[in-house]
């Protein structure tokens, strides 16, 4: 399979004729359509539809509340956590609905993994942390294949050379920027299709963030990555199409170089500029 | 601010101090390896305290049995899954019990052990402290459980786990020590009851060598001493005190040094 | 919420400077034009006194811009503001220039005998003067129809510099001892016509402020 950059298409609206279970573009591996959330009885997410194609970054913005995270943990289900809230809408991965009766949660969960913005290692070793998704998943029954995938996904998370040394001590010794590395690696092991960080940097420093940055650049060209960031620079600077939110609402979606030079939405201009949020 | 609590944390630890060594005082003279290994002969003829300690400690481990899987498993289920009326009901269930005085558990065990099976046993015995111990490991294991952050919980799920192996591989683990405190607290609690075992247990003059025979304990042994009219019993109650604490001491050292943060 | 109002502030106080800039640059053009009209040598003097001001207001706008864009990181219609501000002011600034050098030409010409012309320059210099106006205009208003309705001017007066050329050639043919002012005519008739290319880029730029649309070499 050859690793090219999908260059994002400029239309995001969806074919009208699509019907609910006709087939899908295959260049896009999440489709949301017409999705609405609730908690309760309140509304957090209104009417969003939405295709993202493979092998992009994708950042989704907008000021405090406006349901950017929420609509993070629908496209990996874990909002179910939650009491009391309910989803219509459609949600397709790899074209088939995720909240259709009768999914398999455990296995949407693998093949869709997230990072979180304060970092959690287990109280284990790092070796048992990266492990821990193989391991509980069966993956292999070799001790040899187990230490490989480790040290590869450690690899791909740009810690290995920081650990390699100490990778039966504790994952609370590391420092916060290595702990968000850890916490990465922890999710590429067992090969996801995609990528879902909810503002993974937030709580790192400038360097530490840098290195984050960069780390999700280079994993463009395997995943696809959905990302939520209140740093609009950080947007800018690693996300190929942006996505921008406002109470509940998906106000408007575009490449990245669009949306910070030219907008289509006022809304989006003025949030962007900084005229509110 | 400082010296105000600093005095304060001196003078509870020097009230416990003080306790400790009057009963040191008091009790270490007619401690011996006689007294230690031998069982209770009458007054005059020596004896010791060995069938007792050996008593104690199978009630404690019978208790231990009875009470700590099904408390830790209440303390699980109320963490994990409380959010309902049934949960809170069970949840109201268990802080009333914690409540009940140990001689009605003592009564009750009588009643629903004791009666049916025709005579006090170690058993009963095992039965009654275990009641006594399942509340309070209850509550101490969700307390415990609810301190370990949600975010350990998301980070298992997002990676493909179960519920059922989240709560067993992440969350109870990380919990460890805090509910191998609360569980030890417990074993304390109950090495220390007196009144229920005198329903269940009754206490003997021999070792025992079968579970559902009556069987000896400090607890037990120290009241019989004490209430005697014999100096050298009386003695001998300050030594068997000094004994159970000592083993409660023990109990707590050793759970600490085992349950220490490695990670 | 501090934050976006140091940032209008700023804008606007860049904003006053382009077109503090850009009436200066006007003033010159009349100025110098005038002279030449008028054989004034004390008028076209006070233009070249004054083009050290004019570069002094350049240079501050360019070391404004690289403070907002290093500061504050401009997004959208702000950014697109002020990459047109700063190349705005060099065009400001040459057409200040070719302010000055129809001054010294008047300078030259005075000293010479008058060369009475149809009115072309006259025309010329009119056109010019005005075109700078209204491109002005149309920036302080984001106006991109604007703008590009004065682009569309500069034809005429290619035209009128065209017509310019060959009047003054054939005079240079037909009078030979008036053939050094009539090459100096004919050079204030080239600056008038830089000055015309001049304001169509600053309409371009106005047109990519306001509309994002880069329109540059395709008209």
């Amino acid at each position: 399979m050859s690793v090219t950059t999908t260059k994002v298409p400029q239309q995001f609206k969806l074919p009208a004729n699509l019907a609910s279970s006709a087939g899908l573009p295959t260049t896009a591996v999440i489709a949301v359509r017409h999705l609405n959330f609730f908690y309760g009885r309140t509304q957090a997410l209104h009417d969003i539809s939405l295709e993202i194609p493979g092998r992009v970054v994708i950042a989704l913005i907008g000021p405090s509340g406006c349901g950017k995270s929420t609509f993070l943990r629908t496209l990996n289900r874990m909002n179910d956590v939650i009491p009391g809230t309910r989803v219509e809408g459609e949600v397709f991965i790899d074209g088939e609905d995720i909240y259709a009766p009768g999914t398999d949660v455990v296995d949407l969960r693998r093949r869709v993994g997230m990072v979180f913005q304060k970092s959690n290692p287990f109280p284990k070793s790092i070796f048992d942390n990266v492990a821990y998704g193989l391991r509980i998943n069966r993956v292999t029954n070799s001790k040899a294949e187990l230490a490989e995938r480790v040290e590869q996904a450690l690899e791909d998370a740009a810690l290995w050379d920081e650990v390699k040394d100490r990778l039966h001590q504790s994952a609370l010794g590391l420092s916060g920027g290595q702990q968000q590395r850890l916490c990465i690696a922890r999710a590429l092991a067992i090969r996801p299709e995609v990528i879902l960080m909810d503002e993974p940097a937030s709580a790192l420093d400038p360097i530490a963030t840098a290195k984050i940055e960069e780390l999700i650049v280079d994993l463009k060209q395997k995943y696809t990555i959905v990302i939520v960031t209140h740093n609009m620079q950080q947007a800018a600077r690693v996300s190929d199409t942006t996505a921008f939110f406002l109470l509940g609402k998906l106000i408007e979606v575009n490449p990245t170089e669009k949306i910070f030079t030219a907008p289509d939405q006022k809304l989006t201009e003025d949030y962007i500029t900084g005229r509110f949020g | 601010m400082t010296a105000l609590t600093a005095s304060c944390t001196v003078f509870a630890v020097g009230v416990l101090l003080i306790i400790f060594a009057y009963i040191a005082w008091q009790g270490i003279g007619s401690v011996s390896l006689r007294f230690l290994l031998d069982s209770p002969r009458p007054v005059g003829e020596g004896g010791g305290i060995g069938n007792a300690i050996l008593g104690t400690v199978v009630l404690l481990v019978l208790s231990s049995a009875a009470g700590m899987p099904l408390g830790i498993a209440v303390g699980v289920y109320l963490s994990e899954f409380g959010g309902g009326r049934f949960a809170s009901l069970v949840r109201f269930v268990v802080d009333t019990l914690t409540g009940i005085p140990s001689i009605v558990t003592g009564v009750f065990v009588y009643a629903v052990v004791v009666l049916p099976l025709k005579h006090f046993s170690a058993f009963a015995g095992g039965i009654a402290l275990g009641l006594i111990m399942i509340p309070i490991v209850a509550r101490t294991t969700e307390e415990m459980i609810r301190l370990v952050p949600q975010n350990l919980r998301e980070g298992a799920l997002a990676l493909g786990a179960p519920q059922w192996r989240v709560t067993l591989g992440v969350v109870i683990p990380a919990a460890a020590s805090g509910i191998a405190t609360g569980a030890m607290l417990a074993v304390a609690r109950v090495s220390g009851e007196t009144a229920p075992l005198l329903f269940t247990a009754f206490g003997s003059r021999f070792f025992s060598h079968y579970l559902d025979q009556p069987i000896a304990s400090l607890t037990v042994q120290i009241y019989n001493y004490a209430i005697s009219p014999y100096d050298e019993w009386h003695r001998r109650a300050w030594a068997a005190t000094l004994v159970l604490m000592t083993l409660i001491l023990g109990i707590n050292i050793t759970v600490r040094f085992f349950t220490r943060k490695k990670f | 919420m501090d934050h976006h109002r140091h940032l209008d502030d700023e804008l606007n106080e860049l904003r006053d400077r382009v077109l503090l800039l850009g009436g200066e640059a006007e003033r010159a053009l009349e100025s110098a034009m005038n002279a030449l009209a008028q054989r004034d040598d004390a008028m076209a003097r006070e233009v070249l006194d004054h083009d050290d001001e004019i570069d002094r207001l350049e240079v501050e706008i360019d070391r404004q811009c690289v403070d907002i864009i290093a500061l504050r990181q401009p997004a959208a219609r702000d950014l697109r503001f002020v990459i047109a501000a700063v190349k705005m002011a060099p065009l400001l600034e040459r057409i200040a220039d070719h302010a000055c050098n129809i001054a010294r030409a008047t300078l030259d010409l005075n000293t010479e005998p008058e060369i009475k012309l149809s009115g072309s320059l006259q025309r010329m210099a009119d056109h010019a003067s005005s075109m700078l106006r209204a491109a002005l205009d149309a920036f302080t208003a984001r106006d991109a129809m604007a703008a590009r309705e004065v682009i569309k001017r500069d034809k005429e007066i290619n035209a009128l510099y065209n017509q310019l050329f060959h009047d003054l050639i054939a005079l240079m043919v037909s009078e030979p001892a008036t053939a050094t002012s009539d090459a100096r005519l004919l050079f204030v008739a080239k600056h008038m016509e830089r000055i015309g290319d001049y304001v169509t880029d600053i309409c371009e730029l106005t047109v990519y402020m306001a509309e994002a649309a880069i329109i540059k070499h395709i008209h």
